[in-house]
Formats: C-alpha cells, sequence, structure tokens
C-alpha cells in the first residue's frame, strides 16, 4: 500500500477564518486584547503617564524576575505538581551571592574585580539548581508530593536565607553585578538595542522560511504566503517597536551628566538626550523566554515533559524514565531562580533575607493567567511570560495611581480567579 | 531507530495458519507469580505463543489477564517464574526491555498522551531526532501520515492532540504505534472494547493480516465470541490461575465458558493449576 503523502501536494488550509489561515492561537489574541485593554486604561485613568516609554521601561524591568520563573513554573505545573517556593528559593540564593561578592571574594580578589559578578552568577545557579534538584528528588523518587515538599521548601528556604547572615542586609553590590538588575549600568544603549532588534528580525524571517521550506518538502500543508509574510512583518514590528520604546526613554539628566563626565563629552546647555536602550535584565528575560521555548518544543525532554502532564502512565509504560524527567524539571526551576535572584538582588542593589517574598504566588499567578491548566499537560512559555506582564502591569498601573497596597492585592487576587474562569469558559466553549 | 520501508515484513515468515506447533514459541511466560499486598494477582501461570498464531487469554473481570500481560510488557516485574523469547531467557524489567524484544502493547486504555498529537504519541519514547538533537517532527509526521494511511485512510487531524479524535481513530493511533517498530509479538488488550461494529470489524482483519505476516498475537478479552473468531488456541484463567489452555477445534463455546465461569477443564484441553 503505498502512502498518500506525494498526493496530498500542499493544499492550503482551504476555508476558514483569517485566524486560522495565520494559525495563531486565539487564546494568544485573547491575552494580548486584555493586556491592552489594561494599558489603555490605565494610560487614560493616569491622564496619560502609563503608557510613555519611561513607564513602559520601568515595567519591562520590574517584570523581569517574575517572568523568567514563571518560564519554569509552567513546565512544573504542566507536569501536574506546583511549587511553592520558588520565591524563598530566590531570597536564599540571594544572601548566598551577597555574601559571596561582598564578604567572601574581596578577600582573594580584592574589591570590585572583573570576576567577582561572573563568579556570584555561577554560584546563584548552582545553588539554585541544586536546591531544585534536591527537592526534585524527594518528589520524584521518594513519592513525596510536590506541594508538601515546596510547602516546606518554603519554610526551610526562607529559614536559611535568614541564618547566612542573621538576618543582616548585605549591600553594596559589586558595580559590574549591579548591570544584571537593569538601571544605568543595566541599560545597553541605543545603539546595542537597535543591533538586537535587527539580529531578532533576521532571525524571525530565517526560522519562518525554514520552517515553510521544510513543509513543503515533506509535502504537509503549508499556510499561504501572505499569511506567512504578514506573521514576519507583525513580528518584526513588534520588535522593532519594543526597541523604538526602550530607545525613547533618556538617562535622567545627572546620570546623564555623570556619564558624559566620564567620557570627556561636554555638557551642553541643552542637555544630552542619552537613550537607555533595552535593560539587561529585559534582555536575559527574553533569552531565557527563548530558550525555554526551545527545551519545551524542540527536544524530547520538552516532548516528555509534556506527555508526563497528559498521561502519566502512558508515559511510563512508552519507557519513559519518568522520574529523572521530573527532578530535571525541579533542578530547572531551580536555576531560573538563582537567575531570578542575581536580578532582583542586583536591582536592590543589596541582598536581605526577605527578597522573594510571595513571589511564588505571582509566579504561579502569571503561569496560570498565562494559560497553563492546572490539571497538567498545557501550557505555554510565552504565555506565562506575557501573564507575568499583565500582572506586572496591574500591579505597576494601580501604583501609578495611587491605589493603596491592600486594594492592589484585591484587585490582583480578583484578577486571578476572574482570568482562571475566562479560560475555562472559553475552552469549554471549543470543545 | 526507525526501519526503513514498511513496518511489516510482508511473507518473512511462513504463512500457517493452522497452529504450527513444532516451532519453537516465539514466547513463553514459564510459571509466573505475582501478588500485590498479599493477594496473588496472578499465581503460577504457564503460556505460550507462536509465530503466527493468535492466543485468546480470556477470564472474568479480575482474573488476572491484565496483569500477566503488563509482565510481559514490562510494566510489572513478577516475584517469579521466567520469560522465554524464542526459547531463550529474557529479562524484562522496564516497557523499554519488551519493546527490544519485539513485544509491543496496545493496551486497553490505550495508553495516549492526549494533549499531543498522533505522530507525538506514535513516537513516544523513540522520538527520530534530527543531527543537532532536536525533534525531527518533520519525519516523524511523514511517517505517521504512511502508517495511519494503511491503518485509517480517512485520517487527516495530524496536528490535532488525540484528545479531540474520536474512538476509532485513537485506536489506530494506538495500534500504529504498537506495529510501527517492527512488532513480533503483539499484545492487545479489549481492542474492541470501545469500538463500534464498523471499527471492530476493522480490527478483526487487522488482525489476520498481521497472523498471516508471521506476528504472534495474545488477544485479551472477556467478550468469547470475539475471540473464538480470531483464536487459534484460548488460554483462561480464573483467580489469577490458569484454568486451562486448547486449540479453539477442539473445545465448543459452552465449554470454555464453563472453563470462565466455573473454572471445570473440558476433556479437549490441557488442565492448569487451577482447574477445579
Amino acid at each position: 500500500m503505498t502512502a498518500p503523502v506525494a498526493a496530498t501536494a500542499p493544499p492550503s488550509t482551504s476555508s476558514g477564518s483569517l485566524l486560522s489561515k495565520l494559525e495563531i492561537d486565539s487564546r494568544m489574541i485573547g491575552m494580548l486584547a486584555a493586556l491592552a485593554v489594561i494599558w489603555i486604561g490605565f494610560d487614560v485613568l493616569s491622564g496619560g503617564v502609563f503608557l510613555t516609554p519611561r513607564n513602559l521601561w520601568n515595567l519591562s524591568v520590574q517584570t523581569a524576575s517574575v517572568a523568567i520563573m514563571s518560564t519554569g513554573m509552567v513546565l512544573i505545573i504542566v507536569t501536574r505538581n506546583i511549587d511553592l517556593s520558588v520565591g524563598a528559593i530566590l531570597g536564599v540564593v540571594g544572601m548566598i551571592i551577597g555574601v559571596v561578592q561582598v564578604q567572601w571574594l574581596p578577600a582573594y580578589l580584592g574589591f570590585e574585580s572583573w570576576l567577582t559578578a561572573p563568579i556570584a552568577v555561577l554560584v546563584a545557579i548552582t545553588v539554585g539548581g541544586l536546591i531544585g534538584l534536591f527537592q526534585g528528588w524527594l518528589i520524584a523518587y521518594l513519592a513525596i508530593p510536590s506541594f508538601i515538599v515546596t510547602l516546606g521548601g518554603l519554610l526551610v528556604w526562607r529559614g536559611a536565607a535568614w541564618w547566612v547572615t542573621a538576618g543582616q542586609t548585605i549591600a553594596p553590590m559589586d558595580t559590574r553585578f549591579k548591570a544584571f538588575g537593569g538601571g544605568v549600568e543595566g541599560a545597553l544603549g541605543a545603539t546595542a538595542t537597535w543591533i538586537i532588534a535587527a539580529l531578532a528580525c533576521g532571525a524571525i524571517v530565517v526560522a519562518l522560511g525554514l520552517s515553510r521550506r521544510r513543509r513543503v518538502r515533506f509535502g504537509f500543508p503549508v499556510r499561504p504566503g501572505w499569511a506567512d509574510a504578514v506573521i514576519a512583518a507583525i513580528a518584526c514590528g513588534a520588535v522593532l517597536g519594543a526597541a523604538a520604546v526602550m530607545n525613547a526613554y533618556p538617562m535622567p539628566t545627572g546620570t546623564a551628566r555623570a556619564w558624559a563626565e566620564a567620557r570627556g563629552i561636554a555638557w551642553p546647555s541643552g542637555g544630552l538626550f542619552i537613550p537607555q536602550g533595552v535593560a539587561l535584565p529585559v534582555l536575559i528575560a527574553v533569552v531565557v523566554g527563548l530558550v525555554m521555548t526551545f527545551l519545551a518544543t524542540r527536544l524530547r525532554f520538552g516532548r516528555y515533559v509534556f506527555a508526563i502532564g497528559g498521561n502519566p502512565e502512558a508515559a511510563e509504560l512508552s519507557g519513559i524514565n519518568t522520574r529523572w524527567t521530573l527532578m530535571k524539571v525541579f533542578g530547572l526551576m531551580g536555576v531560573l531562580c538563582g537567575i531570578a535572584a542575581c536580578i532582583s538582588t542586583a536591582r536592590l542593589n543589596a541582598a536581605t533575607n526577605a527578597a522573594g517574598t510571595l513571589d511564588e504566588l505571582y509566579v504561579i499567578a502569571s503561569a496560570v493567567i498565562g494559560g497553563t491548566s492546572l490539571a497538567g499537560g498545557v501550557g505555554t512559555v510565552a504565555g506565562a511570560m506575557l501573564g507575568a506582564l499583565v500582572m506586572q502591569s496591574l500591579q505597576s498601573g494601580m501604583v501609578l495611581l495611587g491605589v493603596d497596597t491592600p486594594l492592589q492585592n484585591i484587585v490582583v487576587g480578583a484578577v486571578l480567579v476572574l482570568a482562571v474562569w475566562v479560560d475555562g469558559v472559553y475552552r469549554r466553549r471549543i470543545k | 531507530m526507525i526501519q526503513e520501508g514498511s513496518m511489516i515484513q510482508e511473507g518473512s515468515m511462513a504463512t500457517d495458519i493452522a497452529a504450527p506447533v513444532q516451532r519453537t514459541p516465539l514466547v513463553e511466560m514459564r510459571d509466573i507469580s505475582i501478588a500485590f499486598g498479599g493477594i496473588k494477582a496472578v499465581d503460577g501461570v504457564t503460556v505460550d505463543l507462536r509465530p503466527g498464531e493468535v492466543v485468546g487469554l480470556l477470564g472474568h473481570n479480575g482474573a488476572g489477564k491484565s496483569t500477566l500481560i503488563k509482565i510481559l510488557s514490562g510494566a510489572y516485574r513478577p516475584d517469579s517464574g521466567e520469560i522465554y523469547v524464542n526459547g531463550e531467557k529474557a529479562d524484562i524489567s522496564m516497557p523499554r526491555d519488551a519493546k527490544k524484544y519485539g513485544i509491543e502493547t496496545i493496551y486497553q486504555t490505550l495508553a495516549l498522551a492526549d494533549n499531543i498529537d498522533a505522530a507525538g504519541n506514535i513516537f513516544l519514547g523513540r522520538e527520530v531526532r534530527t543531527p543537532f538533537g532536536t525533534l525531527d517532527d518533520a519525519t516523524m509526521e511523514a511517517e505517521t501520515r504512511k502508517v495511519m494511511a494503511r491503518l485509517n485512510p480517512h485520517f487527516r487531524r495530524f496536528k490535532e492532540p488525540v484528545k479531540a479524535l474520536s474512538g476509532g481513530q485513537r485506536q489506530s493511533v494506538a495500534i500504529a504505534r504498537a506495529i510501527y517498530f517492527n512488532a513480533r509479538v503483539l499484545i492487545m488488550d479489549e481492542p474492541t472494547a470501545a469500538l463500534g461494529p464498523a471499527e471492530t470489524k476493522q480490527v478483526a482483519d487487522l488482525v489476520l493480516q498481521l497472523k498471516k505476516e508471521g506476528i504472534g498475537i495474545f488477544l485479551i478479552s472477556h467478550d468469547i465470541h470475539d475471540v473464538f473468531g480470531l483464536a487459534d488456541r484460548v488460554s483462561v484463567m480464573k483467580n489469577g490461575k490458569l484454568v486451562g489452555s486448547a486449540n479453539v477445534s477442539d473445545v465448543t463455546q459452552d465449554e470454555v465458558l464453563g472453563m470462565i465461569i466455573l473454572g471445570k477443564c473440558p476433556p479437549g484441553a490441557t488442565p492448569g493449576p487451577g482447574a477445579g
């Protein structure tokens, strides 16, 4: 019997709406629409302050840490588990790297050595990863429910964070390390931002082209050519637009003057417009998002993670080493907590044992708002990062409007419940 | 890695329909026992299977059929007993081991990951990868289109998670996964329980075709009409023990019913330890 593969040469998906032609996830569109409503709403309420380059730049930096952790939380929830300890892991890792760069390393390298920052990051990733792997081992091999292991972890690691210095705050951080927090040291400037944006656009076009060529070669149905072009145009437009916004936010006058003086540039009477460009933590978050998407969709590891979430027994019967896969997922979560710890410690320019308090809730909420199903098996990295942006937009918008903290919490909590309800209704509708 | 060409070597073995008794069994499970919490789910059971033969495994719910079969497919480890493949002792302690010996299983529950598409399920645990180590989804989809074209020519929903498929379509995906990798022994656990008449007929045709190609099939069912139409031999279990085995031609359906319900072994059958 011959397979009709050659016979079914590229029939483009004939009828259907515009969205189905573009093969864009309609839930993603819904989230973007929700984000647009939130942004425009706050902009109107705040009298045009929300949608300024300055606020959007700050928003991007504030989102980075939670967004990074939410990419790992997606995989954990996809495997039908939960991690309540991420904020506490961030706290203890932050304290450890604070001690490492302020108390230990200067004894060997002297203050402000160029090695301090890389070593601190390495320590953060290693410690975070080991904590995650240990918790993953308890969950996967000793079969203790992840809710319990990480609830215990929340208390243990938060306590450990206090223990590192008996509660003392450690400051200030190494100058180079501070770049991870954004701010003046961590803004890449206009030129680098445009270069990165251009490279990203190139990558988008090449990736779309390659995937199209591959499908044509195998004789699979492909999107119509114009649809691919539209997608490329939208994606590149978004990238360039984001770069333009980041570059439209100048350094504050004082910092700019210091920057100019350090480079021997005369300070003109009208001041200097020095664009900040994209902040390093934001760039790290984007790279983490890309890497995690790659892990989740292009590698066997990701396929196994989703298979375990879809049907653990089937995964086991297929010969997948489900325990080791699960342990790796938690290890990965720990690594991401380590990266997030670098960002929030650098941003605060201090290591405190309270860093990351309640972050577990924001991270879980981001993943869930981003379409990750608590029943397991469903979720995307991009959705979770978008969810983080929605959460942070709400919070930062309310700060801008001067809403009291208790009311902020009430709103965020209500939005979380509402989002999950709407998502549930939507899912039932499309079935 | 996947083998080139069709997943079933046509006519690679003699197609002797009348059970060729002299040949070395493809699989032999000897004196298998397993207990869960003090209850002997399988107690000293011996069954065998020859190339091109269909053996029906019968018994009530809870008789131990599925447990016995899960031992062969590597899901459970027996407490005692041995498994021989082609006359040689086989060490099967994980599902992966069973697949290494060419033993594939279609589970009653189908064991599909509902959130993944057909190709992802068929290649689950045996993914094709590019030289860079990434998933070669295009090749897997192309192979899936080939094998599905044979099992279910109208199947078009390659991009959807199998959750969205009908019962028959899901069944074809599960069958495709079992036969794609050159299975020599196929275990079918209640393959028609969830199917309509047309789809049941389709499965029956497939069983006969695979049998002709020299594949040995264990057919598990509680419906003896199903089994009588397809099997060469039957083995009946009751309360974890083997009541007996018989050539289908040597016993009547009523006698086999007696084996299942009363554990009574008729003269035409070889009695096992469970015969009462």
